[in-house]
This record gives structure tokens, sequence and C-alpha cells, in this order.
């Protein structure tokens, strides 16, 4: 696909078909910019919850009856789209579940407890959400398998020497996010998982930053699963993808057990049923995934790379503007070709919900926290940042809307005299 | 803006006099604050009944940090029974700010770590048969 350019993404038109942006908060239009954390609904994904649930709702691969089999083709049409959007040979490796954490979940009870062993390492990295950690801490005591963690540099970056190193230890699994939510590394996840396989390790890769961003291919980069949710890319909340090889995918045991998973049952033993329903116990999330089919349709009809570009331009402008106010620590790479669109920072010895409470004030919605990475923050010696992080909607205006309110903090917690050399120790 | 992060409350943060050690504390307590990562060490002097001296050491947001500066100046010389007496609404009318539910936490940490230190010296008199 070819770069688009971003005066070419026509911002205005599209932050009209979300419903959201009609809202004030004290007089003033939103500037919603904790898109990592989830993302808003276009109108059309919204109207399509509402008219399966009112035109199409019936269980499925189920009833022999006409309706059963139209809400049974909305949710197979929604896998093929989502399948078309990864690049997934064949829809039967790509599995509905609730979100990204189930998808690793998923990986980690069904792949890990069969190819687990006691004294079998598993690399993982410094940077990884919560979601990629404790799935791997509970199946490694139980396993007694070993964890090993790929560090960042100072900023935010991993070392892949250190990978290196782990991966001649001829580790079972790395498991990998694409794009850090916490400080908006892009990973090179093409070459970890290159290294990786030469390795003999399976690899995970955790999309839930990356996929609603940027073009991803999951035959270029070969992971043999990858794990994303649906809600942080303009679709409903209690809906997300697992992606896996085919091959692996079948050599796996089931998840959850229950209906429509099965093939046979009786009493005392039962056959699984095919790909990639073998995954899907229980009536899924219908809607849900119709609704994402929805949204995969208007991310695609805007184009993946024309929302990443723009977004990386939003971004230059963003540390630009951040790195000129002197009492603003940024974390992570800060350079738009080493960085998704999430920006991490502090403002002098102010606590992050401080922060985030002033900018609340201005109506500016951030992120302030320990970003469900605790690890990663204790790495780099906070106890919590602010996240301003940006999506297809978002508008210069909102970044300017942040730099104001930051600016206000700054003069509210007294750091413009600080900076002037009134520091407190 | 400035009706919550008014000077009051940025000058106890900022500049508390109540921040610090005690030399040989009779009862000291930490807590911890989930949401922030707030973190609160707090010292206690006693005098019989009373509440000789209040001291606070800690890091976090600056409500959790002003919180306990203001709490410690309106408990130092109050008897025990009054500090144990001492409930959140009455702390919140004390900062005297308004605050979202999840700021509220933030707030009323200072008083569940005195409380937390205050159980302790109770325990410790029973178990020494001091009425």
């Amino acid at each position: 696909m070819a770069v688009t350019e971003p005066s070419l993404l026509k911002v205005e038109a599209l932050r009209r078909q979300f419903p959201i942006f009609k809202r004030s908060f004290n007089g003033k239009e939103l500037a919603y910019l904790d898109n990592a954390a989830t993302t808003q609904k276009p109108g059309i994904v919204i109207q399509e919850l509402t008219r399966f649930y009112s035109e199409s709702n019936a269980n499925i691969h189920r009833g022999a009856y006409a309706l059963s089999e139209e809400a049974t083709a909305a949710y197979e049409g929604a896998r093929q789209h989502v399948a078309g959007l990864i690049h997934a040979r064949s829809v039967q490796e790509v599995v509905f579940v609730r979100n990204a954490t189930e998808a690793i979940n998923l990986v980690a009870y069904a792949w890990g407890r069969r190819n687990i062993h006691p004294g079998d390492r598993i690399v993982l990295t410094e940077l990884e959400h919560h979601s990629n950690l404790v799935p791997w801490q509970l199946l490694a005591q139980e396993r007694e398998a070993l964890l090993e963690f790929v560090p960042i540099d100072g900023q935010g970056r991993l070392d892949l020497a250190v990978l290196d190193r782990l991966l001649q230890q001829e580790p079972k699994l790395v498991a990998v996010g694409h794009v850090s939510n916490a400080l908006g590394t892009i990973n090179p996840v093409t070459e970890i998982v290159r290294k990786a396989h030469a390795a003999g390790a399976r690899v995970l890769v955790d999309g839930a930053q990356s996929v609603p961003h940027q073009p991803v291919d999951v035959t270029e980069i070969d992971a043999d699963f990858l794990a994303f949710s649906g809600h942080k890319m303009c679709g409903p909340t209690g809906i997300g993808v697992l992606y896996g090889k085919q091959d692996v995918l079948e050599a796996m045991p089931p998840f959850l057990g229950g209906g429509d998973m099965i093939r046979q049952v009786q009493l005392h033993e039962s056959t699984w049923n095919d790909l990639p329903w073998k995954f899907e116990a229980g009536t899924p999330h219908i809607a849900g995934a119709v609704g994402l089919g929805a949204a995969v349709k208007f991310l695609q009809g805007i184009g993946m790379q024309a929302i990443f570009v723009h977004e990386q331009q939003l971004l230059a402008t963003l540390l630009d503007r951040l790195q000129s106010l002197p009492y603003v620590s940024l974390y992570g790479p800060s350079d738009p070709a080493e960085q998704a669109g999430i920006v991490s920072f502090t403002l002098g010895h102010i606590h992050a919900h401080d922060v985030a409470t002033v900018l609340d004030r201005h109506a500016v919605a951030v992120r302030s926290g320990h970003h469900c990475c605790q690890p990663l923050m204790e790495r780099l010696h906070v106890p919590a940042t602010v996240r301003a992080s940006l999506y297809l909607y978002s508008t210069e205006h909102e970044v300017e809307r942040l730099v104001q309110g930051i600016q206000d903090a700054a003069r509210i917690f007294r750091l413009d005299r600080a900076v002037r050399g009134d520091a407190r120790g | 803006m400035d009706d919550l992060y008014q000077d009051r409350i940025l000058d106890h943060w900022e500049h508390s006099p109540f921040r610090g050690r005690i030399e040989a504390p009779d009862a000291v307590a930490d807590g911890y604050s989930k949401l922030c990562g707030d973190a609160l060490h707090l010292e206690l002097k006693l005098n019989g009944d009373r509440i000789a001296m209040i001291r606070f050491d800690g890091d976090g947001c600056i409500i959790s940090q002003a919180s306990a500066s203001i709490l410690a100046e309106r408990m130092e010389g109050k008897s025990i029974a009054e500090a144990q007496r001492l409930d959140g609404p009455q702390v919140l009318q004390e900062l005297g700010i308004p605050l979202s539910p999840a700021r509220v936490k933030c707030a009323l940490l200072a008083l569940s770590v005195l409380h937390q230190a205050l159980g302790e010296v109770e325990q410790e008199r029973e178990s020494n048969g001091v009425a």
C-alpha cells in the first residue's frame, strides 16, 4: 500500500462519525488521549450491534432455521474480515476470545501446559503488560519453568544482544509485545521471531497496541501466535482475537470445554471440533464479533497505513511540544521512527495522578498510573507516569489542549518557579 | 481549578512541618495505595493516653501527602480515643477540597495508617495488661 499523506485523512469528517465527540465536560469538548486503554466507537459499529440484535439475533452453528443461519453467517463473516486484516492464511487461524488477555491465557493454558516442562525457559521482556507476564508466571510456577527477561535501555528499547544470549539457552517460547503500551516502543518483532525460530522457540506477539494502528501481516512477522483486543480498534468490548498458525493450533488441546467445541460427546470422553471452533466453547460474543467485523471494515476503509502515518505525524508534533517544556521528562524512544503514538511523561516531582486531575479539569483525558506495567515502572524508577495515546481521530488541536493543560498544571504546582532555580530537593 | 490544589494543600505537601522521623517512636505503621502507588510511613510518640507527636514520611500524590500533614496537625496533642473516633468524612471535611471517588482513597490513606498504628498500640497495651 502506498504511503498516504496525513492531509488525506479527513480527520474532522472522521470525528463526526464518532457520537461521543458530541459530549462536553465542564463546557469543554472532550480531548480523548487515552486510546491505548480503549478507543471510541464509530456510529457504524454501534449501529451494527443494534442491527444485529434487532434483525439477525439467534444462536449460531445450531438451528436449521433461516435466522440462525443468518446469525452464523454474520459471525463467520466477521472472522473473514479479521483474517483479511492480519493476512491470515485461513479463517481457521482466527479464534474469537474476549480480549488479548484471554488470548494469551489460552496459549499459556492449552499450548503451555502441553509443551512447557520442568527446567524449560520462557523469554519475556521488561516492557510487557501484566497480561503478557502474569499468565507466564502462573505457567512457570506450575510447570517449574524459568522466566527470562530481555532488558531495556534508557530509552525503553529492547537490548537485542541479551536476547541473542538468552536464545542460546534454547527457550521453548518467546512472548513479546509488538508495541509497548506504556512507552510506545515499537519492537522489531519480525527480527525477534526470525531469531527465536532459528533457536527452536515458538513466538507469541502481543499485538494489542499494534494491530489497531498499523498494517500487521502475520505471514510477514511469522509469529506462531498473535493476540489483540477489539475494543482498542473501534470495536466493542468483550471481543478479541487469538491468531495461531494452523499446525500449532491443531496440535493443541482445547482451552475451555463445553458446547460448540466438540464433535462427539460420550459420557466418558469426547472428540474436538475443527479449528477455530475447538477453542470457542459455549455461545460466544456473537454481536461483539459482528461489531468487530464492522470496525475492521471501517479501519480498512480508511487504510491502516494512512492511520499509521497520521498518528506518527501527530506523535512528532506531540514529542516536539513536550520537549520544549523544561519540567517535562519523557520516557521511551522519543523518536517517531521507533515509537508509536503513545507518549509517557512526568512533570517534575509531581505525581502522575495530580497531573491527570488537572488535565481532567481541562477535559483532556489521559491515563495516569503504572499502565499495568509495574515491573517496567520500577525499572524506570517512577511510581507512575502520565500517558497520552493517539488514534486516527486525534488532532493537533487536542495535542495543543494537552500542552495547555500541562502548562496550567506546571503553574498550579509551582513548577515554572522550580525550573527557575527554586527546585525542591 | 485551584479549589483543589489550593495554596494550603500545596504548602502542606511541599513544606510540611510534620514530615520526618521520631527518635524511638512508640508506634509505627506503613500504608500503600494501589491506585497512585502512594506510600506512607507514620510514626507516633505517646504521652499516656495522648498523642504527643506525629511524623510522616512518604512518596506519592499531593492529596495523600497533604492529607497526612493535615491529619498530623489536627491530631497532635489529642487523645488516642479521639484519634480512634476520627472517621473518613471528618478527614475529608478537614481537607475541604472536592475529590473524585478515586482520589478519596488517596485522601484517606493517612487515616487508615494512623488507625493501624493506634491499633498496634492498643494490642500491645492489652498484652502488657495496661487498661
